[in-house]
C-alpha cells in the first residue's frame, strides 16, 4: 500500500504547465504512473495527445530521461532502449538500476502500435507499456479506434440520422495481452490511485515484460465538465465498464470489486458522446454495450473465483 | 587474413569484428544471411551483442533509434521492401543525429515484386539525411562497413552502405580482412553528447518542434551533413593506413587522358572497368568515374572527374519516375551547370530488376559515347538500356 503522504512529497516527475486540457485524464495517468516508480526509470511516448502537449520545444514535463520517436513503434523503440541499456550496464558503462516505461494512447496501441507491442511482450523486453485508454484519437480530433465503445460518437463514427455512433463493440486488449503470457497484466484507473500505484510497482517488480490498461477519460471526447474527470473513472469501475483486475502468472485477481453493480446509464448519461443514445429510437445500442459489460464482468469473476 | 567471401559474409564478417552494443534486424531477401550469420556470433558468443530480433524492418529501426540513443553502437541490416517500411524512421534517426549503420543489399522495389538488384530502393531513401555510400565488391562492402561506423559517428549522422544484391551480395571473392583487434581498437568508444540513459541529467529526445525552431535544428542537420566529405576523407585515410586499402569519395579509373567515359554506382564499376581495359587495348581514350560517396554528393570531386571527358554516359540502375531520367544522371546534370567544362551527358537507364549487364553492353555504350563525340550532338538525352522494344 502506497502511502499518499510519502507520494505527496516526492519530487514531481512529470510537472504542471504543461499543455494539457483542464481535466485531462492522460496527464494523471503519466503523473500517478511516475509517481509510483521507486527506481530511477527512462520514459518513452508514441504520437499522441501526451506526447505533444507535454514536450512542446523548448519546454519539457518530463523531469525523467524522455524518448519519442513516432506513432506506431514506441514498444520497438523501448525495446531497443532496453537492449541499450544491458548492453552497456554488463560494460560497465551504466551503474544504475533503471526501469523502462514506455507511453502510448489506445490509437498508439490498440491499432497502429499493436504489431510492436506484441513483439516487444513476445521478446521479454523488462518494458512497462502503458496504455493511457481514452477511447479514440483525441490528438487528431476524436476519431474512433479498435477501444471505441458502441454506440459512441466520434468524428468518424458520427451519431447520424440513421446510424447511431459506432456500431461495433471494443476490442479487448488487456486480454489480447494476457495471451501473449507476460510478467504482469492489469486494468486500471486514476480514481483509484492506491490501486494504480500498486499495479505499477508490481508491474517494475515482475522480471520481464509487462502491461497496465488505464482508463483514462478526456473530458472534450467524451463531452463532459472538466471537473467531472475523476468521476467519470470512478464510475467506469463502479458500473464494471472497466473492470479493475491484474493477471500474473497465470492467475486472475479482480484487484477492486463495486459494492453495487450500476447500469452503465449512469455512466453513459454524465457525457456527451453517448447523448444521441438516450433520444435514440430503441434501445439497441445501450442493451448491446450492458450485454458486452455484463459478459466480460461474468467472465472475469468465474476466471478470478477459479484462482480462488 | 585472405579469406573467400560474398558480399554478405564479408558484412557480417566486418559487423562481428566490430561487436556493436546492438543490433536490432529482420531478414529479407537477399541481406537475409547478413542477419543470420550475425545472430550466429551472438549465439556463439563471438560477439556481446544485445541481437534484438525484431517483429518487422519497421521495428527493427525504431529499436535501433533506441538502443542509439543510449549511447550504444547500433547497427542493422536490411534490402528493398525491408528500407521501404523503414522509411519513415530514417528520417527520424538523422533528425535526431543518431550514428546507425544499415548495411543494405540493393534489391529493387516492388511492383511488380523481384529480388534482383537495382538501385531504387536505397535512392528511394537518398533524401532522408543519411550518408550514403555504394560499394562495388565485396571487399570494398567489408570495408566500407567498418569505414561508415566511425564516420557516422564522427558525423553524429546514420549512414548506409550498399552493396549490388546477389551480384556482390552472393557473389564469392577474394577478401582480406583486417585483424580481429586492430578493428575495435581503428573503431575507439563512440562518444556521445546526451545519453537517454543519464537519469541524473535527464533530457527529453524528439520533442515537438514547431514553428519557431523546426527550421533552425533542420539547418542544423544540412549543416552537418555539409561536413560530412571532410570526415569521409580523413577516415579512409586512416583506414588506408590501417589495411593498405585506400578509398576515394569518387572513384576515377583511367581518366587522365579519357575523351569519353562513363559514370555509374555499384558493381558496374568493375564490370566497366574490364571494358575500360579492352577498349584500351584496342587504343581507345575511355575512362570510367564511379560514384561511391553518394550522399552527402561529391560535387567537387565529381566535377573535376566528369570534366576530363568530352562524353559522358551516365548509367543508372534506376528511375526516378520523373520522366527526367535517373538519379545520378539527374545529379551529374545539375553539378555541372556552373562548370566552365561541361561535357556531353547521355543518360543510359539499365539493369532494373537485375537484368545482366556485361562487358559487351557497356563496350557498346562506349561506341556510342565516341559517335556523339564525333558529331558533338547527344541524339536523344535519356534511353533504356537492355529493355524490349527500345
Amino acid at each position: 500500500m502506497a502511502k499518499l503522504k510519502e507520494l505527496a512529497a516526492q519530487k514531481e516527475k512529470f510537472v504542471g504547465g504543461h499543455r494539457g486540457c483542464a481535466g485531462c485524464g492522460a496527464a494523471i495517468v503519466a503523473r500517478q504512473v511516475l509517481m509510483a516508480a521507486e527506481n530511477p526509470v527512462v520514459v518513452g511516448a508514441a504520437t499522441g495527445c501526451l506526447e505533444v502537449f507535454s514536450t512542446i520545444y523548448p519546454y519539457s514535463a518530463w523531469n525523467v530521461p524522455y524518448i519519442h520517436n513516432a506513432f506506431e513503434n514506441v514498444a520497438a523503440t523501448m525495446a531497443g532502449v532496453e537492449a541499450g541499456y544491458r548492453a552497456l550496464k554488463a560494460k560497465g558503462k551504466v551503474k544504475k538500476d533503471l526501469r523502462f516505461i514506455a507511453f502510448a494512447g489506445d490509437g498508439g496501441t490498440y491499432d497502429i502500435g499493436l504489431q510492436a507491442l506484441s513483439g516487444m511482450i513476445e521478446r521479454r523486453h523488462r518494458v512497462l507499456y502503458v496504455c493511457y485508454n481514452n477511447e479514440a484519437y483525441m490528438n487528431t480530433g476524436i476519431q474512433r479506434s479498435s477501444a471505441t465503445p458502441r454506440g459512441a460518437h466520434t468524428t468518424t463514427s458520427p451519431a447520424g440520422k440513421v446510424v447511431p455512433g459506432k456500431l461495433q463493440l471494443r476490442k479487448n486488449l488487456t486480454e489480447i495481452v494476457i495471451a501473449h503470457e507476460p510478467a504482469y497484466a492489469a486494468q486500471a484507473t486514476f480514481a483509484y490511485w492506491n490501486d494504480l500505484v500498486t499495479k505499477v510497482r508490481k508491474a517494475l517488480d515482475a522480471d520481464g515484460p509487462s502491461f497496465i490498461n488505464v482508463y483514462a477519460p478526456c473530458r472534450l471526447g467524451w463531452a463532459y465538465a472538466p471537473e467531472k474527470t475523476v468521476k467519470v473513472s470512478k464510475l467506469s469501475v463502479e458500473t464494471c465498464i472497466w473492470p479493475l483486475y491484474e493477471y500474473e502468472n497465470g492467475t486472475y485477481r479482480i484487484s477492486v470489486k463495486p459494492k453495487e453493480k450500476k447500469p452503465i446509464t449512469e455512466f453513459l448519461n454524465m457525457q456527451g458522446r453517448f447523448g444521441h443514445l438516450f433520444n435514440w429510437k430503441d434501445d439497441v445500442p445501450v442493451k448491446e454495450y450492458q450485454a458486452e459489460v455484463d459478459f466480460i464482468w461474468e467472465r472475469l469473476l468465474k476466471r478470478s473465483e477459479a484462482a480462488g | 587474413m585472405i579469406v573467400a567471401r560474398t558480399g554478405n559474409e564479408a558484412m557480417a564478417e566486418a559487423m562481428r569484428q566490430i561487436n556493436p552494443d546492438v543490433v536490432a534486424a529482420y531478414p529479407i531477401t537477399p541481406a537475409t544471411e547478413v542477419v543470420q550469420l550475425f545472430s550466429k556470433f551472438v549465439h556463439d558468443g563471438q560477439v556481446d551483442t544485445q541481437f534484438v530480433p525484431a517483429e518487422s524492418e519497421h521495428s527493427a529501426i525504431s529499436a535501433c533509434v533506441g538502443a542509439s540513443s543510449t549511447g550504444a553502437r547500433v547497427m542493422t541490416s536490411t534490402a528493398s521492401q525491408g528500407i521501404a517500411l523503414m522509411h519513415e524512421i530514417l528520417f527520424i534517426a538523422s533528425g535526431l543525429r543518431l550514428p546507425i549503420v544499415i548495411c543494405l543489399v540493393n534489391r529493387a522495389l516492388s511492383s511488380p515484386i523481384n529480388i534482383h538488384c537495382d538501385h531504387s530502393d536505397s535512392l528511394a531513401s537518398r533524401d532522408s539525411g543519411w550518408i550514403q555510400i555504394f560499394t562495388e565488391n565485396t571487399q570494398e562492402a567489408y570495408d566500407t562497413t567498418i569505414i561508415a561506423v566511425k564516420v557516422a559517428e564522427a558525423a553524429s549522422l546514420p549512414a548506409m552502405v550498399t552493396t549490388d544484391g546477389f551480384i556482390i551480395s552472393h557473389g564469392m571473392e577474394r577478401v582480406e580482412l583486417v585483424d580481429d583487434e586492430a578493428v575495435p581498437k581503428f573503431l575507439g568508444e563512440r562518444k556521445i553528447q546526451h545519453s537517454l540513459l543519464d537519469v541524473d541529467n535527464p533530457k527529453t529526445f524528439g520533442a515537438l518542434d514547431l514553428q519557431d525552431y523546426f527550421f533552425e535544428h533542420k539547418r542544423s542537420e544540412i549543416d552537418a551533413m555539409d561536413h560530412v566529405l571532410p570526415i569521409i576523407e580523413k577516415v579512409q585515410d586512416e583506414y588506408g593506413k590501417l589495411s593498405g586499402r585506400h578509398y576515394p569519395l569518387v572513384d576515377e579509373y583511367r581518366m587522365d587522358d579519357a575523351e569519353v567515359a562513363i559514370l555509374c554506382m555499384g558493381s558496374t564499376g568493375g564490370t566497366g572497368k574490364v571494358a575500360v581495359e579492352r577498349l584500351r587495348e584496342q587504343g581507345k581514350k575511355v575512362g570510367l568515374v564511379r560514384c561511391r560517396v553518394y550522399r552527402p554528393f561529391p560535387k567537387e570531386a565529381m566535377v573535376a572527374a566528369l570534366a576530363k571527358a568530352k562524353v559522358v554516359g551516365v548509367l543508372d540502375r534506376s528511375d526516378t519516375m520523373s520522366t527526367l531520367g535517373g538519379h545520378l544522371y539527374n545529379d551529374a546534370r545539375s553539378i555541372l551547370y556552373d562548370s566552365d567544362m561541361r561535357p556531353h551527358l547521355k543518360n543510359y537507364v539499365y539493369g532494373l530488376g537485375g537484368r545482366d549487364i556485361s562487358i559487351e553492353d557497356i563496350e557498346s555504350i562506349y561506341k556510342e559515347l565516341f559517335a556523339i563525340q564525333k558529331t558533338g550532338k547527344v541524339d536523344k538525352d535519356i534511353v533504356y538500356f537492355g529493355v524490349r522494344g527500345e
